[in-house]
């Protein structure tokens, strides 16, 4: 993945309570083998007024009410959302959609656990802030074309405009990973020790656990 | 010292090593796999070289993709045929034991896996796949995970998790005539909403729960995750054991015994304590009936369709006037009076041999109403096998319902079964979002029964009594 350190970036608002997984990226488009290509289909539903299926890209029609296909949101990495943004399917398809979109970081009052956490491993951040920070923020976005914010990982702070810092907090060893672009994989494999130790243990705790082999 | 709840037993059990800022790595027992989150997965172990930690600990099988009639013509959709070949490639060259599509024992990975005794009490269990939470029902500690952490676990047979805050759902008195472990998930989803276990791992207790079979009780652990929790649980009892004894890979003789005197202890301790306690009475529960587009969005079918004016908060307010929208509902209609196109009968939720019973119940004699498709899919080829042993399935076929093959079908529609635009369907599937099952179809979560009742009514009926 790509190291996160600090961002400065236009705000684009979804102001819509529980944005599901489905919503994020359908299910049509989960048929890809590869990482790549699902940015195209991110939000379709809402994001284009025909069915993609049977039609190239560029033959869909955008919906230009939604809030992505608006000329002022154009190159938006960061987006605001509203709570329990992320929930349903444990689709990985979705933090990589909004990534290959282009979105670098989330702000939101709260996250579901599962989206929360595919997505720190993809260093697409996502970003808890109180309701009330939430509320101001979809107001200033909305009253202030070009409206952007610095998402600083090291200070653990988006900076505002006007200069208030608004904390927020990732786990010391995720914000590290992110820091880092390092993959779990690779982490884990350097106790690759500890966990023969482990099983050697649970053999003689639980064996039926080992029985196929 | 005080007494520990069933989550931080099968928690204190796994951890291999923990940080300092309490992230753990914890070793996982089970593995199970699907086409549809595990092809980057494999493609990421061969860029790197490396190979699976443990292989038997994986068990893969065809199910998301999966064509549910016709099956001998092949997969004509071409990315689904890719998917499901990709999957067959990776279990062979990987050394993983799959159920392919045209194996008898192929279905559903979360009813195939109990099914198989694969799912066993104290084990940790993962899946790309959210409803990875039905595993709990039997006292293991079971989530979703993303394709990252399949690789990952592919690999290192580890997770790097945060212990859960546990959180316990009392569901006290008997369960009324008519009302189902269906009913009890999406009540208790109604009533916390569908953020109230995030952070949390839902322990499931109290008369209710325990007078549930295990099909019921997977069915309220599959819904734990509509509740935001990961992870669903239910205490081992005699029902777990029962239901476990002799399946394929479930351990024999003197590894059972030792195993069932292992397994007496995976429960909460008396005085445990948790983060969280929310007291359902379930003798005063009704049959429940989504009317939004988020499983918290219900009510008992003799209500009427909510009004947005009504709810105090801005933010919930505006979503349920998008829901009423996009499901084409009125504030103030009865449930009853709603009309429907399409039943599906189907699903990790409920597509198990106690679920189609409980369906065929409902239509025994009767046929379903002009203009209604209707449609069962068993949650696996034994299920569909044993259903068909009993003769469920003429009931269905001679009521006018299509008698499919296994698989996840209508409740996500990557198949070619699903919604057309504007459709309303009665479904036994666990999430009602906008689109799930067909871009532009309209979702209303039921019972097995509800939905049958439905499919012969034309639209919502009050099943007690019926």
């Amino acid at each position: 993945m790509d190291a996160f350190e600090k961002l400065t970036a236009l705000v684009v608002p979804l102001d819509r309570v529980n944005v599901d997984t489905d919503a994020i990226i359908p299910k049509q488009y989960l048929k890809a083998i590869g990482r790549a290509g699902f940015g195209a289909n991110l939000f379709d539903n809402w994001r284009y007024l025909d069915a993609g299926e049977g039609r190239t890209d560029a033959e869909r029609r955008p919906n230009p009410e939604f809030v992505l296909n608006k000329p002022r949101y154009q190159g938006a990495q960061i987006l605001l959302a509203r709570a329990n943004f992320g929930c349903g399917s444990s689709r990985e398809h979705a933090p990589w959609a909004l990534l290959e979109y282009g979105i670098r970081a989330i702000i939101a009052p709260s996250f579901a656990d599962i989206f929360f956490n595919n997505s720190l491993k993809n260093g697409l951040l996502p970003i808890i802030v109180p309701d009330a920070v939430v509320d101001r923020l979809f107001r200033d976005v909305e009253a202030t074309p070009g409206y952007a914010v610095t998402v600083d990982l090291v200070s653990e702070a988006v900076v505002l405009p006007d200069g208030t810092r608004v904390p927020f907090q990732i786990d010391p060893f995720r914000r590290e990973c992110i820091l880092r672009g390092l993959d779990d994989v690779g982490w884990t494999l350097q106790y690759e020790a500890d966990i023969k130790q482990y099983e050697e243990r649970r053999r003689i705790e639980a064996p039926w656990l080992f029985t196929a082999e | 010292m005080m007494g520990k709840t069933l989550y931080d037993k099968l928690w204190d059990s796994h951890v291999v090593r923990e940080l300092p800022d309490g992230t753990c790595l914890l070793y996982i027992d089970r593995h199970l796999v699907h086409e549809v989150t595990s092809p980057q997965a494999f493609a990421g172990l061969r860029a790197a070289g490396r190979r699976l930690w443990r292989r038997d600990a994986n068990l893969a099988v065809a199910d998301h993709n999966v064509p549910t009639k016709d099956r001998a013509l092949g997969i004509r959709d071409a990315t689904s045929r890719v998917q499901i070949e990709t999957l067959d490639r990776n279990c062979a060259d990987f050394g993983v034991t799959l159920f392919a599509m045209n194996d008898p024992r192929q279905g559903i990975v979360h009813v195939v896996g109990p099914e198989q005794g694969a799912t066993l009490p104290g084990m940790t269990i993962v899946c790309g796949d959210s409803h990875t939470s039905t595993h709990g029902a039997f006292g293991a500690l079971a989530h979703g995970i993303g394709t990252s952490e399949v690789e990952q676990v592919l690999a290192t047979q580890c997770l790097l998790q945060k212990r859960a805050k546990p959180m316990r759902v009392r569901l006290e008195g008997r369960v009324p005539e008519g009302v189902t472990a269906k009913d009890l998930a999406l009540a208790v989803i109604g009533r916390i909403g569908t953020a109230g276990g995030t952070g949390h791992a839902i322990e499931f207790a109290g008369p209710a729960v325990r007078a549930l079979s295990m099909e019921g009780r997977m069915t309220l652990c599959n819904m734990a995750i509509e509740a935001g929790a990961r992870a669903g649980l239910v205490g081992v009892d005699d029902t777990t054991v029962a239901y476990l004894a002799n399946r394929p890979f479930a351990p024999r003789g003197a590894l059972w015994e030792q195993a069932v005197a292992a397994w007496r202890d995976l429960h909460s301790d008396e005085d445990a304590v948790f983060a969280r306690e929310v007291m359902i009475d379930a003798q005063t529960l009704s049959p429940q009936v989504t009317w939004g587009t988020s499983p918290e969005m219900v009510v008992g079918v003799a209500e009427r369709v909510p009004d947005p004016a009504a709810e105090p908060d801005a933010a919930r307010r505006a979503g349920m006037v998008a829901a009423l929208a996009y499901m084409d509902l009125k504030p103030g209609t009865p449930m009853v009076d709603v009309p429907i196109d399409v039943v599906f009968i189907g699903s990790c939720t409920n597509a198990r041999l106690e679920d189609l019973r409980a369906a065929a119940h409902m239509v025994r004699g009767r046929r379903v109403a002009t203009g209604v498709r209707a449609l069962v899919v068993p949650g696996s080829g034994l299920v569909k096998k044993a259903a068909e042993a009993e003769g469920l399935d003429r009931v269905f076929v001679e009521a006018g319902f299509e008698w499919r093959d296994a698989g996840c079908s209508m409740c996500l529609a990557m198949n070619a079964d699903r919604l057309e635009a504007g459709e309303r369907c009665a479904s036994t599937s666990n999430r009602n979002f906008e689109g799930r099952q067909g871009a532009g179809g309209r979702t209303h979560l039921v019972s097995p029964a509800m939905a049958a009742a439905a499919a012969v009514a034309g639209h919502f009926v009050d099943v007690r009594g019926w």
